[in-house]
């Protein structure tokens, strides 16, 4: 049975026609840009972007470089997965890379070490305290908090002033900023306790990230919080009327993208070793644009975390083969602006062919 | 009194300086089909929001069901057993049929706070049967009703409130935007209501619909009840004299 007739003036229904997920376009879009470079990297390097060619390693693919792909985003891509709710439910966040910032510097300052090569650590902040040597629950607890904090006035701004969002993140963007230079008046913070360190080591961030995808893809498809994130950035005020308490709801949504813009402010300050005022910059715009990229609406109601995934994914193979083409870094950022707004701009096409059905 | 199930008295909203509803008086008994008519502008879907808490009123009493009521928003009104359809389609477009007609009371499986599980299933089989008993056909329910007709999207929004409907069910004109076939299929949904004996106030402007439909018929001009009238001892042309205000200067109690 192919074709089913139903009701409604006996409109047909052809189940094998379903409308394929706008994933698969991302996906597609992602194979595209790895060929590309495969093909470039054959003819012009005379080498190959993603097969191993090395005679001493026993692989079909070069697996540095896939690492390498995944771990460079995936502090971004954590980011990414809150943010992604957030677009989801109608909002947007600026605020998330100031707030790696100040909850790196916040966090990173009470995971220092009291000795470093037998000297008292000449950088502690909290020395006079004796805040030294604290297990690594204290900084990440403490580094949390601080995210949740900040999503909770983003939220709370956002939800009962009425004020936009881009705009309550914009002033969370600069305020956060600014808690991130006088925290330690600009100096850098440095020399983390041991247990800390291990939080972003080697491939620690890409097992964060992707056990946090696959977290969040499965509250987002199977639980309440999913369904209204969707339903809020669908028909805000059908939600009310269906008796959602949208307000809270909002607020929830911003505390969660501020935990997880911690989270990567301690992930990203384990893997450095160092806490600096400047981290952060333009995260919450890649942020945004890999969930741009991925097929998240900025107008809200569509979207999914293996949009986003698979967002970010194409954000690594573009630098790694730009890298591996040896091309400046400058083309590469011009060439991530354009992909944004192509990403876009096919996504409105998309709309609008589906609306003239 | 007990085969009351909702009445206003003096329920009356203001704007600022606009009386938009004055001094609604209204009785609606178990069982009884009841048409809101009036021009633009008359209050009716006033009338309506403040019966369902959407708006608070500025004053006067409502009594559903045998007791006075002050719904603090409009789910209390819909948990107390008022199920509305709106003029505003209440659905989100980018969720899919079971969604929607669970929006606001999901089934779980798993209960967590805000990350309850959700029973997919379970939904989507109750929202098929709610379809069958309403015999309203959509041909893939879980597409976004997005991608739908503005017909088969009203009949998601009245399938909901048939399938919920316990105690008292209001439509806000939900046929104005429907073809003739769509039409026919909102009004064989409400005579099943009425057959199930659920009493329902429906606004309308269509009086063919009116007639057909309910058993009395309270007309509204100017934010006031100037007219409650038998279906059987009127007829469209004296029903058109209160709307318009060529009858019934005097407000009257429904």
């Amino acid at each position: 049975m192919s074709t089913t007739t139903h009701g409604l003036g006996g409109l047909k229904y052809d189940p094998s026609k379903k409308a394929r997920a706008p994933e698969w376009n991302v996906f597609f879009a992602l194979v595209g840009i790895i060929l590309i470079f495969e093909l470039v990297g054959r003819i012009v390097m005379g080498d190959s972007f993603l097969f191993n060619t090395r005679d001493n390693v026993d692989t079909l693919f070069n697996q540095q470089r896939l690492q390498i792909i995944i771990l460079q985003v995936s502090i971004t891509g954590i980011i990414a997965l809150g943010v992604t709710q957030v677009i989801i439910s109608g909002g947007i966040d600026l605020s998330s890379g100031s707030i790696v910032g100040a909850t790196a510097m916040i966090a990173m300052s009470f995971a220092q070490v009291a000795m470093v090569n037998g000297n008292p650590n000449p950088k502690a902040i909290f020395a006079e305290q004796g805040w030294l040597d604290l297990p690594v629950i204290v900084p990440v607890a403490v580094g949390l908090a601080c995210g949740a904090l900040a999503g909770f006035i983003n939220g709370a701004l956002v939800a009962y002033t009425r004020i936009p969002p881009f705009i309550a993140t914009l002033g969370m963007m600069v305020t956060a900023r600014g808690i991130a230079k006088w925290w330690s008046k600009g100096n850098p913070i440095s020399f983390p306790t041991e247990s800390y360190a291990a939080i972003g080591k080697g491939m620690m961030p890409v097992i964060i990230f992707v056990s946090l995808a696959v977290l969040f893809h499965l509250i987002l498809t199977y639980t309440r919080y999913g369904k209204h994130c969707y339903g809020i950035g669908s028909n805000e005020q059908a939600m009310r009327m269906s008796g959602i308490n949208v307000e809270k709801m909002k607020v929830l949504i911003y505390v969660i993208a501020g935990l997880l813009s911690a989270l990567a402010a301690v992930v990203l300050s384990s893997k450095n070793l160092t806490a600096q005022a400047g981290m952060g910059v333009m995260y919450e715009l890649d942020a945004i644009a890999m969930a741009v990229i991925g097929g998240i609406s900025l107008q809200g109601g569509r979207g999914s975390i293996i949009g986003t995934v698979l967002g970010a994914l194409i954000f690594g193979v573009i630098i790694s083969g730009f890298t591996f083409l040896k091309l400046d870094a400058y083309y590469q950022e011009m060439v991530k602006g354009m992909i944004i707004v192509a990403a876009v701009v096919l996504d409105q096409w998309r709309q609008k062919s589906r609306a003239r059905g | 009194m007990s085969d009351i199930i909702l009445e206003t008295r003096g329920l009356t909203k203001r704007y600022g300086g606009v009386h938009a509803l004055e001094d609604a008086n209204f009785i609606l008994r178990k069982g009884e089909h009841v048409a809101v008519v009036g021009d633009n502008g008359a209050g009716k879907s006033t009338f309506v929001r403040q019966v369902t808490a959407v708006e608070q009123r500025s004053a006067g009493h409502v009594f559903f069901d045998g007791q006075e009521v002050n719904f603090a928003g409009p789910l209390e009104a819909r948990e107390a057993g008022i199920e509305t359809v709106f003029q505003t389609l209440a659905l989100a477009d980018d969720l899919d049929v079971p969604s929607n007609l669970f929006l606001g009371r999901e089934l779980y499986k798993f209960r967590m706070g805000p990350f309850s599980i959700l029973d997919r299933k379970a939904m989507r089989d109750r929202t098929l049967e709610a379809l069958k008993t309403t015999a309203v056909k959509i041909p893939n329910v879980d597409n976004p009703i997005r991608n739908m007709s503005g017909g088969q999207r009203q009949c998601v929004a009245i399938a909901r409130t048939a399938a919920f409907a316990s105690k008292l069910v209001i439509m806000d004109e939900p046929t104005a935007a429907l073809g003739v076939q769509e039409t026919a299929q909102v009004e064989n949904i409400i005579r099943g209501l009425k057959e199930r004996g659920i009493p329902m106030i429906l606004i309308s402007h269509n009086l063919r619909q009116v007639f057909d439909l309910v058993d009395r018929i309270v007309v509204f001009r100017r934010g006031r009840i100037v007219a409650s009238l038998n279906k059987d001892e009127t007829d469209g042309n004296d029903i058109v004299s209160y709307i318009t205000g060529v009858k019934g200067g005097e407000p009257a109690n429904a």
